[in-house]
This record gives structure tokens, sequence and C-alpha cells, in this order.
């Protein structure tokens, strides 16, 4: 199927900073994708390109086969909902959830019938007279999200539209956001920096760092197999080891040999693994240096004694008697083992 | 340290302030009410002065004359600074708008006498402009700038915009620039973004603008006094002259009391855009 | 296209706002006698002649010292109530609040004539110390209005925490409250400089023999056009445009905290 939003090898400067480097991305209908990585990494000027705000210094933006690249804004088929909601003061919840129909020249009768509806859909039927100071922030989200859906855009474009909530509500919004998702089917497009609310969202995740993309696909193909070390350690923790390929589909680390498919044999590279995949009772002897309590589980790092130039992180189950100082015996499952391309 | 003692520093603190005004600001106008009801020639307490207000064609005429000049002024300054605020806010690139605003309220630090006095300058029959205007042959006599009301308009319009562009820039750069985008993402074009988004977030703070504006210029004594000064009577210019040639305090001060009420009415008016508020 | 009206009615604006002072400082050097085309020149013999005028230089200290005492004064008495508003719970708060910033209402040929009428009747001469008296009165409720508005919670709580550290009020005051509050303090204090330097109306009023230099100017103005006119304006512009400069650099040099 060919792609709703098709951004071919987009690169922004802003003066002589390059913000982001041969980006290429597309889009199909009705997913959700996250743009997800830390600040400075350029995601928000992705989606600030992909809304018409700014112009790409070089590369196409192509919507629903047309070029949009250096299309204004209002004339794009996009609609943002923006980090601080940007709801009109001045005007009824109703009056800001009507605004872009009556933009488009849509009689009032109708722009108030369109707009209940919306309302209806996001869980605010009834404020549609209020005024947006008289609304919570979790309720200023949702009628942002409302005017922006009302017009029935190709793609919506998130800019970190939970940030401002508490953890808890921002739970709740992800799980509201995902069902209005799937029951428009509008193509979502959101930027977060936080992985968990990434993999919580998205059917397809796209990890950027430093103005590129470093790694994109299905959350459990990100978390579980990550492109990359930067990939590998800011979609969730992961233990770093430094190795060597060696023929036969085999690595060499400092805590033994283990069979992994790589393509670089007698070269240098990592291998990654999950906290929750170190167990205690293995081969490896490693002295406790931290122990965290979280509720569900314990957080432990540890110093191997054969490499002490290492550390290991494991999620151990929170029954676990360790503290720090103890020596314990540590293993893993050497399928989980993951082959990092630097 | 007791509750008692933490309140006597409190109000240690705030007598001062409290005292000065009281002796310098409310006995002062208490004392211009008292005069005002007590006229010059005798005869004990009358309200004289004030039905002559009403009744002598000259006075009120100065009042009409005041309330025209500073409507005019007050709408045409608004006119002026609007747009050149705007441009200054959202044309201007960012790292000059500082110097551009410094720039444009730069020559408003010369004395206000001063500033006044050279747009006479300007203005005069044998003025700057009608220097030109004869000198390079367009016109054979020179026209009548000074000494009329246009000149007093142009004199106080010459310092409103300045005024009116600072405030309005400032309430235009503290709208999130999301308003912007936001309207221009849902459709609306740059005119429409105006119409009904900007201008109703900024009309509390034009209103404002508005207001000063009127309460500075209505009681404004150099600016007519210099530019139309023997040709037109406002308000101040009544109320000076009272005091210098006939030394008429009692008329003076009902004269002030008059002017108060009209500038308490205006404030009423557009009291809900105003309040002042802390941190 | 909106490019090029826009930089065009900005040009307009700008030519509009620099034109009277551009001819002030123009005719300040004009060679004869009167500020108007032709232009003769240049010469500095208005200036000289500005320099020697005895009234005029004593104008100019007047205008100093009141504008310094007063500003002084008025930030002095503002710092003080603002202070006292903000941290101690004082019955009708709000009203007293109200009655001193009052004054900023009032037009100040009416303060003016207010301190006339009471002065006059009290016996109190008209003097440079009357206009002083009128200057802090317009400038306290300007004062009291910044330095309130910048008194939040998180300076309340370095006071707590100075009390608790054994300070007394007075040293609170003077070593914690004070330095904290230097921007607005001196904020409030430029600003009433400004408005007290360059006040006409009360210190026409309330001063009689010794006078401010916006008084004095005044009086030349009366003769009529002249170029001496031009010479005092355009050197208390030079002066103000120094002090501005001052003022970014102090205000804005101390600005990483």
């Amino acid at each position: 199927m060919t792609a709703l939003v098709s951004i071919q090898t987009v690169s922004h400067a802003f003066g002589p900073t390059r913000v982001l480097s041969g980006v290429s991305l597309d889009i199909d209908p009705g997913s959700y994708t996250v743009l997800l990585g830390p600040s400075g990494s350029g995601k928000t000027t992705l989606l600030s390109i992909l809304g018409g705000f700014l112009q790409p210094t070089e590369g196409r933006v192509l919507i629903k086969g047309e070029d949009c690249t250096v299309m204004a804004p209002a004339k794009r088929p996009t609609a943002t909902v923006f980090q601080d909601y940007a709801l009109f003061p001045h005007m009824t919840i109703g009056s800001n959830v009507g605004f872009g129909l009556r933009m488009k020249g849509i009689a009032k009768a109708e722009r108030d019938a369109r707009a209940r509806d919306m309302l209806s859909l996001v869980g605010l039927a009834d404020a549609f007279g209020k005024k947006p100071h008289q609304l919570s922030g979790g309720q200023r989200q949702r009628v942002a999200l409302a005017r922006a859906l009302v017009v029935a855009p190709a793609v919506l474009l998130l800019d970190e539209p939970l940030g401002a909530l508490d953890l808890k509500l921002r739970r709740q919004m992800q799980d509201e956001l995902k069902a209005i998702q799937k029951r428009v089917g509008t193509a979502f497009v959101h930027v977060t920096h936080d992985q968990e609310e990434a993999m919580a969202l998205a059917d397809h995740v796209v990890v950027m760092n430093h103005g590129r993309i470093e790694d994109e696909g299905p959350p459990e193909q990100v978390y579980g197999r990550p492109a990359t070390r930067f990939s590998a350690t800011f979609m969730g923790e992961s233990t770093v080891l430094p190795a060597r390929g060696l023929a036969g589909g085999k690595v060499e680390t400092a805590l033994g040999t283990f069979a992994a498919d790589h393509d670089s044999v007698g070269s240098d590279l990592h291998v990654a693994i999950r906290p929750e995949h170190i167990h205690i009772g293995g081969p490896v002897t490693a002295k406790v240096t931290d122990v965290i309590y979280q509720g569900s589980f314990k957080r432990v790092t540890a110093v191997p004694v054969a490499d002490p130039s290492l550390l290991l992180l494991a999620r151990l189950q929170a029954n676990t008697a360790v503290a720090p100082g103890d020596e314990i015996a540590l293993g893993f499952d050497a399928a989980h083992l993951i082959v990092l391309k630097d | 340290m007791s509750a008692a003692s933490h309140t006597r520093t409190g109000w240690a603190s705030v007598t001062p302030a409290l005292l000065w005004t009281l002796v310098f600001f409310a006995v002062p106008f208490l004392a211009m009410a008292i005069a005002s009801v007590y006229p010059k020639g005798g005869g004990g307490f009358s309200l004289s002065n004030y039905i002559q207000f009403f009744t002598n064609p000259a006075y009120w005429r100065a009042l009409t004359n005041s309330l025209e000049v500073t409507l005019l002024v007050t709408v045409i300054s608004i006119l002026l600074a609007y747009p050149f605020a705007w441009i200054l806010a959202f044309i201007v690139p960012e790292r000059w708008q500082r110097l551009a605003l410094m720039l444009a309220v730069l020559p408003f630090w010369t004395s206000y006498v001063v500033r006044s006095y050279s747009w006479l300058l300007v203005l005069a029959e044998k003025g700057v402009i009608n220097g030109a205007l004869t000198g390079s042959g367009l016109l054979s006599d020179p026209v009548q700038l000074a000494n009329t009301r246009t000149a007093t308009v142009i004199g106080f319009v010459h310092f409103f915009v300045m005024l009116l562009t600072l405030t309005i820039y400032a309430n235009l750069k503290q709208l999130s620039p999301n308003y912007r985008k936001a309207a221009a993402d849902l459709g609306a074009s740059p005119l429409q973004t105006f119409i009904h988004v900007i201008l109703p977030l900024t009309l509390p703070g034009i209103m404002v603008g508005a207001f000063l504006t009127f309460v500075l210029a209505i009681g404004d004594y150099i600016t007519p006094q210099i530019l139309d000064g023997n040709n037109e009577l406002l308000m101040p210019q009544l109320i000076m002259m009272q005091i210098g040639r006939r030394g008429d305090f009692a008329s003076a001060s009902a004269l002030s009391i008059i002017l108060m009420a009209v500038v308490t009415i205006a404030y009423l008016a557009s009291a809900r855009w105003l309040k002042i508020e802390r941190a | 296209m909106v490019r090029v009206l826009s930089s065009l009615y900005a040009l307009l604006i700008y030519g509009f706002i620099f034109l009277p002072v551009t001819v002030l400082m123009l005719f300040s050097f004009q060679g004869t006698l009167f500020p108007i085309p032709p232009f003769n020149g240049p010469s500095l013999r208005w200036y000289s002649a500005v320099l020697t005028d005895a009234r005029l230089t004593s104008g100019l200290v007047n205008s100093i010292l009141v504008a310094l005492s007063t500003s002084a004064m008025a930030t002095l008495l503002g710092f003080l109530s603002a202070w006292g508003f903000a941290r101690f719970h004082l019955p009708a708060s709000a009203v007293l609040r109200g009655f001193i910033t009052l004054p900023l209402t009032v037009s100040y040929l009416i303060i003016g004539m207010g301190l006339l009428i009471f002065f006059n009747w009290a016996h109190v001469p008209k003097s440079l110390m009357a206009a002083g008296i009128g200057h802090v009165v317009i400038n306290l409720p300007l004062c009291f209005a910044i330095i309130y508005s910048q008194m939040g919670e998180h300076q309340a709580n370095i006071e707590r925490a100075a009390r608790d550290l054994g300070a007394k009020d007075w040293q609170v005051l003077t070593l914690v409250t004070a330095p904290m509050l230097w921007p607005a303090l001196f904020a409030a204090f430029f600003l009433s400089m400004t408005f007290s330097w360059d006040e006409f109306v009360i210190a026409f009023l309330l001063t009689r023999f010794d006078t401010t230099l916006p008084v004095e100017i005044w009086n030349l103005l009366r003769a009529g056009l002249n170029p001496k006119t031009n010479a005092v304006g355009s050197l208390v512009f030079g002066v103000s445009i120094v002090l501005a400069v001052v003022f970014e650099l102090v205000a804005f040099r101390k600005r990483p905290q």
C-alpha cells in the first residue's frame, strides 16, 4: 500500500546548526507512529516540517501523493495538537473546536453539531459552553485533540501532548489516545521523549538521535532487537558488553563465548542484554554495587569479578535477598543476546 | 516573636507611605474641594463655581474641546501604533527587536517641554515644513500649521504613538506563538487569524493603553499651550488661567474637580480591563 | 509583498518619530539668530550661551538634586510599605494599598493644584522642597507598585530562613530583603528619576525663584523661537541617552543569577 505520508531525505539546519540529516520515513494510513528521542534529536523539528511550520532546507514531504514541502499549514491536510494546547482563551470550548470548520466556511448550526459530536468522542460532552480556563489540564488536552480531529485531517500531529500531565493522568490519557485513534482511524504522528509512552501507543516506533533515525519498527522489534547501541540504551536500559565477532556465528566477550548472528568476523562490536533476561544462577560471579527496590522488582547493578570494567544491570525478583557488597552468581540466556550495529 | 510586635512592625513599615499620601495627596485634595465651594468674591459657601462651569459657554467649550481632542488623539494613536507594534513584534527579526524598540523610544528622551517645542519648529510659519514647501515652489504662501488644533493633535499623537507602541508590543509578545500557529493550522488566513484570535486577545491591552492615553492627554498643559496656546482653550489651560491671571484658586479648584470627575467616568467605563495584580 | 509594505510603514513611522528631534538638533548648531530655515552653520554659539546662562545651569543642578532626593525618598517609602503589606496581614490591606496607588490616576496638574492650595493655606512658601514633596507624591505609587509586584512567596521563605538563623527585622530588611530585590529597587529609583527630572507642571506651580530645568526652559520659550532652547534641549537629550546606556549596562549586566 502506498504510504500516506512520505518524508524523503529531509534535512534541516538552523543557521550553521544541522538539526536533521537525510531523514526518510513513510507513514501508513491508520497507523500510530511515535517519534521518540532525547531533546535535540530533531523529532520536534521533523514534526514542524510535517505540519508546515518549517520548510526543510533539503528534501521533500509528500502527503497523499502530493508534494507539500512548501505548502502552508492552512492548506495542508494535517492538524496539530500543540504542547501547550493553544486553546483560544477568549472563545468557548464549542467555538474553539468549531474554529477550523468556521475557517472552511461551514455554517454555524453544522459547526456546532460536529463540534458536539467530537466533544462526545473525547468524553467532554458537557463542556461545549465553558471557557478553557474552567477546565483542567487533561480536559484542555482533550479539547485540543477534538479541535484538531474535527477538521478530518489526513494525519494528526501531536507535539509531546502528555508532557504537562502527572503520571497517573498520563497513563489514562495514553489509553484514551490509543482508543480514539482506533475509533477515528486517522494516522497519528506523536512526538515524545518517554520510551514507555512510545511502546504503549505506537504500532511504529521511530527512534531518533542527533537528527537521524537510529532505529524504527514495531515496539517489540525496537525493544527486543534494537539496531544500534543508542537504541538499546534509550529504549529501556541494557547491559552493554564489548565483544569480538568470530567465525561460525559466535561472539566472544569477557564473560564467555556465545552463539549469535553477526556479520563482522574478526572485528569489534557490542552486544547488549536486557535486565529482565539476567537471572540469579549462572557462570558469572559478580559483586553487587547497588540495589534499588522498585516495588515489583529490584534493580541490581553488579561488577563481574572476571572483568571489573564492565557493569551488569539486572532486574531481579522483588523478594531476592541481595545487598550491596554481596557476591552473587548471574547468568543469562544467550538467545536474548542482542548484537548491536553501532 | 509575638504576634503583636509582628503586626506592630508591619504597621510601622507601611505608615510612612500612608502618612505621606494622606498629608500631601488626600488633604490637599480635600483643601481643593473646600476651596472650590468658597468663591473668590467672598460670600461663604456657594456652588457658584460649579454652576458657572455649566452656564458659561467658554468654560463648557473648554471641556468639549478637551474631549474632542483627546478622543481624536487616542483613536489616531492606536491606529498608527498597532501596526507598528505588530511589525516590531512579528516581522522584525528577534535579535533586532530590542534595538528597534529603543530606537523608537529614543527621541522621547528629550524633555517633554522641549519635544513639544520642537514640533513648533517644524510646524511654524517659517518653520521646516513651510520652508520646504515654499522653498521648493510647491506653495507660494506658507500654510497655517502651528497654532491650530491640528498642531496639538500632531504633538500629542507623536508622544502617544510611542507609548502605545510599547504597551501593544509587550502585549503582542506575551501571546503564545502557538495561537497563531494553531489558527493557521486550522485553515485561517493571516487576516482571519488577526480578526478572530489576535485582536480579541489584545483588546484588553489596547483598552488599558487607550485609558492611559486619555488620562494623560486630557490633563496635559504643555503640548496644547505650546502648539495652540493662542487659539483654542482646553481644560488644563483654563485651569491654569484661573491661577495665573486671576489668582482665583476657588474657580481653579472647581474646574480641577470637574476634570477629575471626567477621568473617573472614563475609568469606570473601562474598569473591567484595568486591574493591578501581585506576582 | 507584506515585507515591503511593512518596511515602508515602519520607515514612515520612524520618520515621524525622529522628525522634530532631528530639526531640534540641527538648528541647535544654527549660526544666525533664529532656529528656522535656512540653516547657517554649524556654530557652537548657542551651546556656549547655554553653558554660560546662570539660570539654566542652576536649573540643571536643581533638577538633579530634586530628582535624586525625591527618588530616594519615594523608593524608600515604597519599599517599606510594599514589604509591610506583603509580609504582614494588615486589616483593610487592599483598601490601603489602593489608597497608596491612587495618585497614579490623578493628573499632575491636579496634584500640583491641590498642593498649591494646601501650602498656601498652611503658609508654606513656594520652593524646590515644595516641588520635591509633589514629586514624591507622584512617584511613590509607582515605586510601591513595582516593588510590591516583585515580593513573592519565594522571597518570604528566604526571609523566614534569615529570621530562623537569628536576624532581627531591621537586619532582615537591610541585609536580606533589600539586596534580593535590588533590580526592582533600581527600576523604581530609575523610573522616579526619569519622571522627576522631566516633570514640569508641579515644579511650575510650586517653585518661585529657584526652579528646575524644565521650568527654566519654559521661561526661555516665552521669548519665542530661540536656538538657545534647541541647544539646551539637545544637551538634555544627550545626557538622557548617556543615562539610558548606563541603565542598560547595569540592568543587563547583572542579569545572570
